[in-house]
């Protein structure tokens, strides 16, 4: 516990990346989500990422749907394109905008709302078409924006102020994405998605667990999908206000970062397995249908 | 094989001939083929140099259902639609009674010998066919027999309306793009027909089929969905995504057809194109709209159904201000409706298409030319206004076949809109703001992504957003912006293509149309005009509403606004855009899933004259 709330600041950084830019230059605007939320972590993970690895912001495109996690965009990558489309149908404007220009390097930001209940079609079908892109869903398995109800990954007998209990089996992002022959799928939490993945130059999707803690505090965590939530709302949030229309601050939860990819895909947010699900074997082979 | 028309009339004599002016039905089964063969028959009189046209009357379903194909010769060149049948062909038992019923008195019919003859008529000629004998000796594939049967009728037709048999060969050749297995098949068919009705039948029926000239001259035979294909292939498009729906599936198809010939890179052999089968018609707008952002000229085809599901995508584009193209090939609604008849319902829809207050660009093609011509327009508009921009065709002009004007290769240059470079950003720096109207016409400057530049950056999205693209909720941001938005339509009003206006000196009438409807209307002013009412005639091109469509409605004592839908569309936006106008405009619609005719559109507009 002591190490997962304790920041542990990378001494690595460099001052300047390959491209002769600061960190800061990666950075978008201000973050208007709940303090805490860990959808500021990816975001933070992804400008992270794209220093590192020196990635020219103005050749990456940002794609998002509906949602909180649809608004990050915003947040991160100032000078990269970003568009802001429809609830559910992120992948269509992002399947258009690569065949458009095939030299750009795509990310779309998405949720479990927005990508697993409302948008599970076009998610199957970017996955089924090999789309290269990084393709992120921020599940916390509960609709943040419109204040708790429940999303389609939410764990089956939970219980929302509003909502009341969930009746239905959960759908597994992941396992969706594997079924559909995704080329690479994998599993982490907000706070410790690694930095020095590839994951922008390959088309890929990564799920990542952020917890809600607005939205889904009030009774119970909202989908095991996303974490030990409980644990983390134990944590957390332990008076466990029954009001929505107050939000409580929090400080961001912290994980120690792995240096290496041996050891990122062995991390784990819930305890137990690899939260690096599979890498499958399917050959990248992007072409327009008509060629 | 023995028995044939016992009580002969005379043969005619050349006065008593009907030649080039009549109508033929051809009544078959749905999935038997006949489409063919009814190719084969429309082109042939093309060939021949009659103006003809031809409706296919179908069903929606795959086999058995009954299906018609009408094909009208008009010696004067009139291509709409007209009521009455002359010649017909019966080949569906299901409805060979009726089928029979329906031929005008002093006509004839030819049926397949097998089938239940419900009466005879006096007043008809019957020509039977022995189809299956016919058929039986040709010693066929057993697989194929059912398709060729159909050559049989094209066989007797040929011989009774007297079709000049070369012209017969070289539609078989066309139709089968040379492969010369299925045109001996097809064309042994024929002659065996022919040669059997020669041999076995007195010609004794009046109407005959006569090369002629002096209108299908430099005109080619072609359907609006081709067209509206080889209008985007030509017009630089790059990405066509798509969901399949009666009656628009043939734009795509036809992209798909054509694209390989037109749009390889020369050096790499590689498409310059792409076609994406979309899983939906929200995927399938989503895409183009992807693309229209990422700089590319993107469209989608679809229906009625497929426009109510763009519906929120469509809002989406025109608040964020992307290009994009959407073609409409109308077919009749509400609901699923009938999807393989035509209809003009989807003006109103299309023009508001989206929550808020939105509003859009709107073509109305009337001819396959005139589809190739605004594919073109289409992109132009599109990015030029950066906006969606809709073409609103229909079934009857979109998947039948018309004698068109060639088409005209686009002289013009692609406009591209004001899209920002390197070298501009460099200079406009900071002041750059992607919703600034910097030249006072409501149009912003836009830049692709991709730009390398580190001010070419800016955020699309459908919430609010000031001059900057940034997030707002201001109430002068947002007002701001519609306004600029209302301008910017305003500005497309000088930019859409004109209606055209064709003024009679001293009509006090004035028609308005659209679309396919034209040829209904201009034969309906010929016939308006011998009863002693010149009209005038006004073809709306495009949505919003130009100047010109404004004095011409303010000229006209009396305005009759025709239209294939049922409330009148068309006259709802124009009565909305010239209210003081909408006591002396009538509207004249019919819906009824076939498209208009010259009679009903006279008869209509004299019934509210008297």
């Amino acid at each position: 516990m002591d190490k997962a709330t304790k920041a542990v600041a990378p001494a690595r950084s460099p001052k300047t990346n390959s491209l002769g830019l600061e960190k800061n230059e990666y950075r978008g605007r201000p973050s208007t989500l709940c303090k805490g939320c860990g959808h500021d972590s990816i975001s933070q993970r992804i400008i992270n990422a794209t220093w590192e690895l020196g990635i020219d912001q103005t050749q990456v495109i940002k794609l998002s749907g509906i949602g909180c996690s649809s608004k990050t965009p915003t947040y991160f990558l100032g000078q990269s394109h970003g568009f802001n489309g429809v609830h559910g149908r992120m992948p269509s404007v992002a399947t258009g905008a690569v065949i458009a220009n095939r030299t750009l390097t795509a990310i779309g930001v998405s949720g479990d709302g927005d990508s697993v209940s409302i948008g599970i079609g076009q998610f199957k079908h970017v996955m089924r078409r090999n789309v290269p892109m990084t393709y992120i869903v921020e599940n916390n398995g509960v609709y943040g924006l419109t204040k708790g109800q429940f999303s389609a990954t939410a764990d089956q007998g939970q219980v929302l102020r509003h909502a009341g209990v969930n009746d239905l089996a959960p759908l597994d992002v992941c396992l969706e994405a594997l079924a559909t022959n995704a080329t690479f799928v994998a599993r982490s939490f907000a706070e410790a998605m690694p930095n020095r993945s590839k994951r922008y130059s390959k088309p890929r999707s990564t799920i990542a667990a952020s917890p809600c803690w607005t939205s889904s505090a009030p009774v119970s965590p909202s989908t095991t999908d996303s974490v030990d939530q409980e644990l983390c709302l134990r944590q957390r949030a332990p008076d466990l206000l029954q009001e929505l229309n107050f939000i409580p601050s929090y400080e961001e939860i912290e994980i120690d970062e792995y240096d290496d990819e041996a050891k990122s895909n062995c991390m784990t947010a819930r305890g137990s397995s690899s939260s690096w699900m599979r890498t499958t074997t399917r050959p990248i082979s992007w072409r327009p249908i008509a060629s | 094989m023995s028995v044939l028309v016992k009580e002969a009339s005379p043969v005619p004599g050349e006065h008593e001939l009907r030649v080039n002016d009549f109508n033929i039905n051809v009544a078959t089964a749905n999935g038997s083929g006949s489409q063919t063969s009814n190719n084969i028959l429309i082109r042939t009189l093309f060939k021949m140099g009659i103006p003809v046209t031809g409706k296919n009357l179908f069903p929606s379903n795959i086999q058995g259902l009954p299906t018609w194909y009408t094909v009208r010769l008009s010696k004067d060149g009139y291509l709409a639609r007209r009521e009455g049948i002359e010649v017909v062909v019966c080949m569906n038992a299901a409805t060979v009674a009726e089928d029979m019923q329906n031929v005008m008195p002093g006509g004839i019919i030819l049926y397949d010998d097998s089938l239940p003859v419900a009466a005879r008529r006096k007043d008809v000629t019957y020509f039977p066919m022995p189809v299956k004998e016919l058929v039986k000796e040709a010693d066929l594939p057993f697989n194929l027999r059912d398709y060729v049967a159909n050559m049989v009728y094209v066989g007797f037709l040929a011989y009774l309306l007297e079709l000049d048999c070369d012209q017969v060969r070289a539609a078989l050749e066309w139709n089968f793009e040379g492969r010369p297995k299925p045109i001996a098949l097809n064309h042994d068919m024929v002659l065996s027909a022919y040669n059997w009705a020669a041999a076995n039948v007195i010609n004794n029926q009046p109407y005959r089929a006569r090369a002629m000239t002096g209108f299908n001259e430099d005109k080619i035979l072609v359907d609006g969905n081709t067209a509206a294909a080889l209008g985007a292939l030509y017009n630089g498009v790059n990405l066509v995504s798509w969901y399949p729906i009666t009656p628009s599936s043939s734009v795509a198809e036809a992209v798909i057809k054509y694209g390989p010939q037109l749009r390889r890179d020369p050096d790499t052999g590689k498409a310059t194109y792409a076609v994406v089968q979309a899983e939906d018609e929200l995927a399938a707008i989503g895409m183009a709209i992807g693309a229209g952002w990422a700089g590319a000229r993107a469209m989608t085809a679809t229906s009625g159904p497929g426009i109510s599901l763009m519906s929120e995508f469509v809002g989406l584009a025109y608040f964020t201000e992307t290009p994009t193209v959407i073609w409409d090939i109308q077919r009749m609604g509400p609901s699923t409706g009938l999807p393989t008849r035509t209809s003009q319902g989807d003006i109103l829809s299309v023009y508001y298409l989206s929550h808020g207050d939105t509003r859009h660009i709107v073509l109305f093609p009337a001819s396959p030319a005139e589809c190739f011509e605004f594919a073109g327009t289409a992109f132009d508009l599109a990015e030029r206004l950066q906006t969606p921009v809709f073409v609103l065709s229909d079934l009857d002009l979109g998947m039948n076949y018309w004698i068109s004007d060639k088409f005209e290769y686009p002289k013009k240059e692609m406009d591209r809109g004001k899209v920002l470079s390197v070298e501009d950003l460099d200079r406009w720096g900071a002041k750059w703001g992607r919703y600034l109207d910097v030249d006072n016409d409501g149009i912003p400057y836009r830049t692709l992504p991709g730009t390398p530049h580190k001010l070419a950056a800016y955020f699309a999205r459908g919430t609010g957003h000031n001059e900057y693209s940034g997030y707002s909720e201001r109430p002068e941001d947002w007002e701001n912006n519609l306004a600029r938005l209302t301008k910017k339509f305003d500005t497309a009003r000088e930019l859409v293509p004109p209606p055209i206006i064709e003024e009679v000196e001293g009509a006090e009438i004035g028609i308005i149309s659209l679309g396919s409807n034209d040829a209904a209307v201009q034969e309906a002013r010929d016939r308006l005009s011998a009863a002693g009412f010149a009209a005038s005639y006004l073809r709306v091109r495009a949505l919003p509403i130009t100047q010109s469509i404004r004095d011409f409605l303010a000229k006209y004592d009396r305005i009759y606004v025709v239209e294939n839908n049922f409330d009148g569309q068309l006259e709802k936006i124009l009565v909305n855009a010239h209210p003081s106008a909408a006591p002396k405009m009538e509207k004249v619609t019919k819906c009824d899933g076939l498209p208009l005719s010259a009679r009903w559109i006279t008869d209509s507009i004299l019934s509210h004259l008297a």
